[in-house]
């Protein structure tokens, strides 16, 4: 080898920098999230939209009734009539599920008044064990709090 | 020999790349007026190379030795391991095309195998055929080649088209150097004996009379005393050159081709003249007539040639006993003593560190080579005011420079010579930026292409460059392309001729020969040339 | 081969490329393949590549000392040298590598050559051209940050970099589009940087003739992998969602050696993965180790001293030369007639000394 120890330098580096994740936090197991139901969003069983889909698209949803009903003025939801995302992603899920996963099934006919304060934060009122498990450990800050007010938490 | 095609049907160029036909079959079209003719036998036994022989580039048979693949991708293999730069260049280029349209050649010709990706490619897919596991297994699939005869015969045609001037390896994002795989390219022709005799003769010659024109020792003398007799009739002074004198202080080594053909001989004479005027102040100088030459054709054959040639610099100063080494203006010959010469032959111990005898001035950044150039040795004297010019005698001149491929980007030759023009003569103009200093265009004629027979070539190579002086000429007036290398001297006036008619060829050191005014001189009414000096015509007449 | 057939193949190795995890994964349910052994399998490949290449590189020397100069060279103190383009010391040559590698200081000289037939000889051009300049910067950094930014995926607790790196990337809300729905969580701007720049990319090689003429498979091929990366990844953000905690429990478990491959991530992601496997394997192979080629290319990462110091050649090895005296011996009777100085003078003057005898060793 010629110039080795400069090489050899530059290669640990870029190693180094590629390898990072095994060497952070190394050892320590990593917890992940378990989002908690209050009883009552126990007792509900069923949230405005399937279970599958709220995991991956609650933003998406929450999105659509700020829109329509801060601006459009249509403040109530008929699970009866989805959004027209929930629609698409139903359509497309087989195709792009694992094996064995149908994804959203639909839920009981029902009225929602959309409200995140209101609706969602009345039956998930443990936004820390709820909103905050996942969101934490995967490092998101939604904006909803910018301008919604947290829901005090009993402890 | 072909006959030259006239300048309008050259400067028909296109350079669209055809759109259907890949380049991985297209056959080889070996054109006269491209290629230069093989080398005469004797002149590859004259320094040993090996599989000497009579062929022909157009003939279809090249009589290559038997086992002619197996001596090629041994030769591959062996410089693999021996360069970094090949192993290196060969693998990580990602042919973004930025160096395509940079290529002398390319541009004067159009033919896409003049990209310097294509040039290069054409030697990688020989390397991911024999050197690479996907080459050996996906075949043309991973653009690997198998090497056949004419694969073979692409490979040559195109190294020989290549001046290894590294433009592209400025513009190139990994600082791949073209140059670095024609000169190993070729080496690896040569080792089949595919040598041109236009490189050939030149390196037999400097092998045996140590210059490439194979001026022996008694003639070499008999042409300097000629300059003698001539710059005595020009400026009344006698000069008085020594040769092979032991004991001086400084060995003086220029390209052979400034003693033998014009305007280079005017350059020499420039050189004499400034050498006489310093003697008085000290300067202790020599001639050679065994390191008679400044060039190095054994570059464009291989690195142990360039080597062997390379060793005769050293091999005399030490034999002289001088101090230290001059060397003349000249291109290639400095890209080989400032990047190979100390690593060939060094370490040069049993020189001193240069220092100028009439400045005073130490040449730290010729410390360890002990070779000083020519042109830094003038400038530094000017700068010291050591020198009494009168840059007027250069006032029928508008000059413009031509920055030399070598030691523009091989050594980062820019001010210097620069300053120097602008002190001996007084109407000075650059070219445009994208055309000079790191980015100047080749005159179309180096590494060894600078024969008769391949003229259509060289005239199309060298466009860019005659494109850019036909600017300042226009523009300017400029009439006078000055530049500092042997090779620039003998071909651009072709060049010119043939593209901007109006325009010749100087080298910096006759403008300095023009300028200098002697102790004891004559009313000078002519310069070097014999032509009238301005103001002077009338009294020619007479 | 033309380029139509140079595509076609890198596609059908790319369109294999999103097949397989497709089925496998989509038909079959070959979670632990998909999630576990192959992505361990490409790891293992691309370190051990990068390694075997690198150190291949560097078992050759660099016998001699060739950078390219582009710029004024240190001579006179009156003289400007240009230190970093013609560097002439160590100090020198590492701004010169970190110009190069941060900013793609050598493409940046990029011109385009206009070449027009005119009357009284053509009129050549070197135009402005900073687009590839411009779209190579843009595609390197945007993988880089979206590199970085996967690290919210790759480590727990999640460093302050990618925070930082999320929200200056982040910045564009576009939950205002009339649509809702879409845009949501916000947009990176990396994301459409790297898919733009990559479109750049693949459009100019097939537009521009000279480098549609060069291009090989090997070179549509990773373009198009990474464009497949990209879509996938922000299909996969934007569009088609998966369950990310479920993603993270199996990149984390990767690298804590734990690995599980939980049930319910949506088969987009094990085409994202898969072809990130593919590449990460395929990366020593190819073009791509220009990564690493760039640090060693000697006409960027050598000072231009080897005029002051001597550079030493490893291999260098002694050649035969014509010496001096060969040379005086073959021409002495001319030297002594045209008055120049030898070393020998001739005991008997008629002595003719044998046809240029080659002269002895020389290191």
């Amino acid at each position: 080898m010629y110039d080795g120890w400069k090489i050899i330098v530059g290669l640990i580096v870029c190693l180094a920098f590629f390898t990072f994740p095994f060497f952070y936090d190394a050892g320590k197991a990593a917890k992940a999230p378990e989002p908690v139901l209050t009883p009552k969003a126990k007792e509900a069983k069923e949230c405005v939209a399937p279970g599958a889909y709220m995991k991956r698209y609650h933003m998406q949803l929450l999105e659509d009734w700020r829109n329509t009903a801060v601006r459009g003025g249509e403040r109530y939801y008929d699970t009866g009539n989805p959004t027209w995302h929930l629609r698409v992603m139903d359509k497309i899920a087989d195709a792009t599920a694992s094996a064995g996963e149908r994804l959203y099934k639909s839920v009981e006919r029902k009225v929602y008044y959309k409200s995140l304060q209101v609706t969602c934060m009345d039956c998930h009122s443990n936004k820390s064990k709820f909103c905050d498990q996942c969101h934490n450990y995967m490092g998101i800050a939604p904006y909803c709090w910018e301008c919604h007010i947290e829901p005090e938490e009993k402890k | 020999m072909a006959e030259t095609p006239k300048p309008e049907e050259i400067a028909r160029i296109d350079h669209k790349a055809p759109l259907w036909e890949g380049w991985m079959n297209r056959p080889v079209d070996i054109r006269p007026g491209i290629y230069c003719y093989a080398a005469n036998p004797k002149n590859v036994e004259a320094v040993g190379m090996p599989n000497a022989r009579q062929w022909n580039p157009v003939d279809e048979d090249w009589k290559l030795p038997e086992n002619w693949q197996e001596i090629f991708i041994e030769g591959f293999k062996d410089r693999l391991g021996k360069f970094r730069s090949l192993k290196l260049f060969m693998d990580i280029c990602v042919r973004c095309g930025a160096c395509a349209d940079k290529c002398h050649f390319f541009i004067g010709s159009g033919d896409p195998k003049n990209m310097p990706v294509m040039r290069a490619e054409l030697l990688r897919s020989v390397y991911r055929k024999y050197f690479t596991t996907g080459g050996r297994i996906l075949g043309l699939l991973a653009g690997a080649r198998g090497l056949t005869d004419e694969v073979l015969k692409d490979i040559w045609y195109y190294l020989y088209q290549c001046t290894e001037c590294r433009r592209c390896s400025v513009f190139c994002p990994y600082g791949i150097d073209t140059a670095e795989v024609t000169i190993l390219g070729r080496e690896l022709t040569n080792l089949l004996g595919l040598n041109t005799d236009w490189i050939q003769a030149p390196v037999a010659n400097c092998y045996r009379t140590g210059n490439h024109l194979g001026i022996q020792p008694h003639a070499y003398k008999d042409m300097i005393d000629f300059f003698v007799d001539e710059i005595e009739e020009v400026t009344g002074v006698k000069v008085e050159p020594s040769f092979n004198r032991k004991g001086a202080e400084i060995l003086f080594i220029t390209p052979s081709g400034d003693v033998f053909a014009d305007p280079g001989t005017y350059t020499a004479m420039g050189y004499l003249i400034l050498f006489h005027y310093l003697q008085d102040q000290g300067l202790d100088i020599t001639w050679s007539t065994y390191a008679s030459e400044g060039g190095n054709f054994g570059y464009f054959t291989s690195h142990e040639m360039a080597k062997r040639l390379n060793a005769k610099m050293y091999a005399e100063a030490k034999r002289l006993g001088v101090k230290w080494i001059l060397g003349g203006e000249c291109g290639h010959m400095w890209r080989v003593i400032n990047q190979y010469m100390d690593t060939f032959n060094g370490p040069a111990d049993f020189l001193e560190e240069p220092v100028s005898p009439i400045t005073g001035t130490k040449f730290e950044n010729a410390k360890g080579t002990k070779m000083v150039h020519i042109v830094e040795f003038t400038a530094d004297l000017i700068k010291n005011n050591k020198l009494k010019l009168d840059p007027s005698r250069n006032d029928n001149l508008v000059v413009t420079f031509h920055d030399s491929c070598n030691p523009a980007r091989g050594m980062g030759f820019f001010e210097e010579p620069r300053y120097i023009i602008k002190n001996v003569c007084n109407n000075f103009y650059d070219m445009p930026p994208s055309t000079i200093r790191e980015q100047t265009f080749c005159c179309g004629s180096g590494a060894g292409l600078n024969a008769g027979e391949d003229m259509e070539l060289r005239m199309r190579g060298g466009l860019p460059r005659a494109n850019a002086v036909k600017y300042v000429h226009e523009k300017y007036g400029v009439n006078m392309l000055a530049c500092i290398c042997a090779i620039d001297r003998a071909v651009l006036p072709n060049l010119m001729e043939y593209w901007v008619p109006e325009v010749d060829v100087t080298g910096v050191h006759e403008m300095v020969g023009n300028a200098l005014i002697l102790d004891g001189e004559k009313e000078r009414t002519t310069n070097l040339r014999g032509e009238p000096l301005p103001g002077m015509e009338e009294e020619e007449d007479v | 081969m033309n380029f139509i057939l140079g595509i076609i193949i890198a596609l059908i190795g790319v369109a294999g490329v999103i097949l397989i995890p497709w089925i496998g994964v989509g038909a079959f349910d070959m979670r632990i393949l998909f999630g576990i052994v192959v992505p361990y399998a490409a790891m293992a490949t691309f370190f051990v590549g990068i390694i075997v290449r690198v150190i291949g590189w560097a078992r050759s020397p660099v016998p001699f000392r060739i950078p390219t100069t582009a710029g004024q060279q240190w001579s006179f103190p009156w003289i400007k040298p240009n230190r970093i383009d013609n560097p002439r010391s160590t100090g020198g040559v590492i701004v010169r590598m970190l110009f190069e590698v941060l900013t793609f200081r050598s493409l940046f000289r990029n011109t385009r050559l206009e070449y027009r037939s005119a009357e009284g000889g053509p009129k050549i051009d070197y135009e402005w051209e900073k687009w590839l300049w411009l779209a190579a910067l843009a595609f390197h950094y945007s993988f880089l940050v979206i590199f970085l930014r996967h690290f919210r995926f790759f480590t727990e607790p999640i460093p302050g970099f990618v925070h930082l790196l999320e929200s200056l990337d982040g910045f564009l809300q576009l939950g205002v589009l009339p649509v809702s729905g879409l845009g949501v969580p916000s947009v990176y701007v990396t994301d459409m940087l790297l898919l733009l720049a990559l479109l750049y990319l693949f459009v100019r090689r097939i537009y521009i003739s000279q480098v549609r003429y060069v291009s090989l498979p090997a070179d549509y091929f990773p373009l198009l992998l990474i464009l497949a990366l990209g879509t996938t990844g922000v299909l996969m953000r934007y569009f088609i969602r998966v369950d990310i905690t479920a993603v993270k429990t199996l990149a984390l478990g990767l690298f804590k050696l734990s690995p599980k491959a939980p049930e319910g991530i949506g088969v987009i992601f094990y085409i994202h993965l898969f072809v990130l496997s593919v590449l990460v394997a395929y990366f020593p192979f190819s073009k791509l180790m220009h990564f690493m080629g760039v640090f060693l290319s000697p006409t960027r990462n050598l000072s231009n001293n080897s005029r002051m110091v001597r550079h030493v050649n490893p291999w260098n090895y002694p050649v035969k030369v014509h010496t001096y005296e060969a040379y005086e011996d073959e021409f002495r009777e001319h030297m002594i007639e045209a008055g120049l100085p030898v070393e020998k003078m001739p005991e008997k003057p008629a002595e003719q000394e044998g046809e240029s005898s080659e002269g002895e060793e020389k290191e």
